[in-house]
């Protein structure tokens, strides 16, 4: 093809785009092109202003995996339950907060008898433990009382009973443990730093990043590889096809909740091992997060809540210094949640499947 | 083989009786036609066979024995499988992977291998598309894997609903034949079906359901001639 027919046929189609598209499209067009001007203008005076190292980066980046794997913890709880009941846990959040709490406690009392630090390797797994257990325990009692009775009529009931849990958790808490934060003890040489490749990282976000690897893999591993994967994967498909092969459907969503629990607990003690003190509070905000993480991805998509987390985690690092340092604000790093929920709403409106879901209409065969 | 005995069924949704009082036998080794109009109960009758729907009052027995207060994953470990209507299978599985989780009940891991070979040979068309994901088959091929998934349950009792709905005739009796292959090897059948006459064709005994009532039983040669049924399900003038 000559340049000359190329250009036609672009003409043609820009005409054709045009006659056929209303004020709608020609709104989305322009926001479209408003966010891409922002960004690239964002983007290069932030390298012209030339604040930050590469290192800098590095090490943003770095921060940003960490808190990116927390947040993909507890989005694969809301994205699981979401698969497998087409609904939202709203109390996910707080049993996150509650799990947290549990490995707070436990660490007291192993820090108490020294262990946190002498032992950081035996303590820290124990700590997880208990966070781990409460978190499914909690996350289990969610299901019993606010899901399993509406499990055959189609209501929000559900959705409604999960935000009164989601109140009384954090209260329950407040009223129990106080509102101040509480600090988490430290586990010993794992609150040092370590130079890699030139770089300053702090252990325990070293930890905190391969430890929610070491979890990610295990879920996936149970997922694919054990009965109990098949039947969460027959029953997200089919109910009822899923009862007809022999599967028992309570029994595997009450684990189906069990595991997301445990991982929000994972995702509870790992944040206070990078941030060193939890609030009563932290269930909402990191909650939202996790939400937003597990729609990014496309909820309901397990590789999509892993993947949401870390980009949404990895944005609101690098997003300030990169793009809003280059605007001359004055504190970027207040506003990384407007990148983050910036970007959810963007990934609404444009990509409402997230980034590895499939469209509804695909998704039953 | 077993024999499946219900009595004095009646399922209700809500204040709608959608089964009244049926009773019927399906008997061991033999194939059960259950022929009537849309709407008549023949779904609802094999859901509350299979547990999926709460029964308001009788009995399911199999062999005697009351399954009625097992949970739906309870009575296929003893020994019913379905084959709903529909064919509702995991789309976003592979066909092996369908038929795998059919046997989730088993532990013989062996005999289960042996079982997926002989539903190949039952179906051969399956193994071409064995790796491919369930949801992109044709109806027919969907269908056979409905069928396969069903039999790799190893069931003593095997229920239908609408097998060769919206299939081709070649593919309907592709269909029926190896529902008569399954009860040759000593599956009791209970056979759903609105195409009356295929279903009698190949039926030991049928009954007719009627807005959720028995009304009408006897072996499918008799129901064949019987002239209720010509007129009503066969499109024959009475």
């Amino acid at each position: 093809m000559t340049a000359a027919a190329i250009s036609a046929a672009v003409r043609n189609r820009t005409a054709d785009w045009w006659r056929r598209s209303i004020w709608v499209d020609h709104l989305m067009l322009a926001i479209r092109v408003v966010v891409a001007v922002l960004v690239l203008w964002g983007l290069a005076g932030g390298i012209a202003a030339g604040t930050y190292s590469a290192a800098n980066f590095a090490s943003f980046a770095m921060f940003g995996l960490t808190i990116g794997s927390v947040y993909a913890l507890i989005a694969l709880g809301y994205t699981m339950v979401y698969g497998i009941l087409r609904m939202i846990n709203f109390a996910h959040g707080d049993v996150m907060m509650v799990g947290s709490f549990a490995g707070l406690f436990a660490a007291s009392s192993l820090s108490g008898a020294g262990l946190t630090n002498d032992a950081p390797l035996i303590a820290l797994p124990l700590v997880l433990a208990a966070g781990m257990a409460v978190g499914a325990a909690v996350s289990v009692a969610i299901e019993r009382v606010a899901y399993r009775p509406f499990l055959h009529v189609r209501s929000l009931a559900p959705l409604i009973c999960a935000i009164g849990l989601s109140f009384v958790l954090q209260y329950g808490a407040r009223g129990l443990f106080g509102t101040r934060n509480r600090a988490y003890p430290g586990f010993g040489w794992m609150e040092g730093t370590v130079q890699v490749a030139g770089l300053t990282i702090p252990i325990p976000q070293i930890v905190a990043f391969g430890a929610a690897l070491v979890v990610l893999a295990g879920l996936l591993a149970i997922v694919r590889l054990t009965p109990l994967g098949k039947a969460m994967r027959a029953v997200s498909e089919d109910r009822d096809a899923a009862a007809l092969v022999g599967i028992d459907v309570s029994r595997t969503i009450v684990f189906t909740f069990a595991i997301g629990g445990a991982m929000a607990g994972v995702a509870g003690v790992l944040y206070a091992l990078v941030f060193k003190q939890i609030t009563v509070f932290m269930g909402f905000f990191l909650g939202i997060k996790g939400f937003a993480a597990a729609i990014l991805g496309g909820i309901g998509n397990l590789g999509g809540a892993m993947l949401g987390g870390l980009v949404l985690g990895l944005a609101e690092a690098l997003g300030p210094a990169l793009l809003l340092e280059g605007y001359g604000l004055p504190a970027p790093y207040q506003l990384k949640d407007v990148i983050g929920y910036g970007m959810l709403v963007l990934i609404l409106i444009f990509r409402p499947q997230g980034l590895l879901g499939e469209r509804l209409a695909a998704k039953r065969a | 083989m077993r024999t499946l005995d219900v009595r004095d069924l009646t399922v209700a949704y809500g204040a709608i009786s959608a089964v009244r009082s049926a009773s019927f036998t399906a008997a061991a080794g033999k194939i059960t036609a259950v022929v009537g109009a849309n709407g008549a109960g023949k779904t609802t009758v094999l859901n509350a066979i299979s547990g999926l729907r709460d029964v308001r009052a009788g009995r399911i027995d199999m062999d005697g024995q009351d399954i009625g207060a097992l949970p739906p994953h309870e009575r296929v470990r003893a020994g019913i499988a379905q084959v709903p209507e529909g064919r509702r299978l995991f789309g976003r599985m592979t066909v092996a992977e369908n038929l795998e989780i059919g046997a989730f009940v088993r532990q013989d891991r062996a005999k289960v291998r042996q079982d997926i070979e002989r539903i190949l040979v039952l179906f051969p068309r399956l193994k071409e598309r064995y790796r491919q994901l369930a949801g992109t088959l044709s109806g027919g091929e969907q269908q056979m894997v409905a069928m396969g998934r069903a039999m790799m349950a190893d069931p003593s009792v095997l229920l239908l609903d609408e097998p060769t709905m919206g299939l081709a005739p070649q593919i309907v009796d592709l269909v029926l034949e190896a529902v008569q292959a399954i009860n040759a090897q000593g599956v009791t059948v209970l056979l759903v079906e609105q195409n009356a006459y295929r279903a009698l064709e190949i039926a030991d005994q049928a009954f007719v359901l009627e807005t959720g009532e028995v009304t009408l039983s006897g072996s499918g040669e008799e129901l064949l001639s019987h002239p209720r049924v010509r007129s009503a399900y066969l499109g024959h003038d009475a």
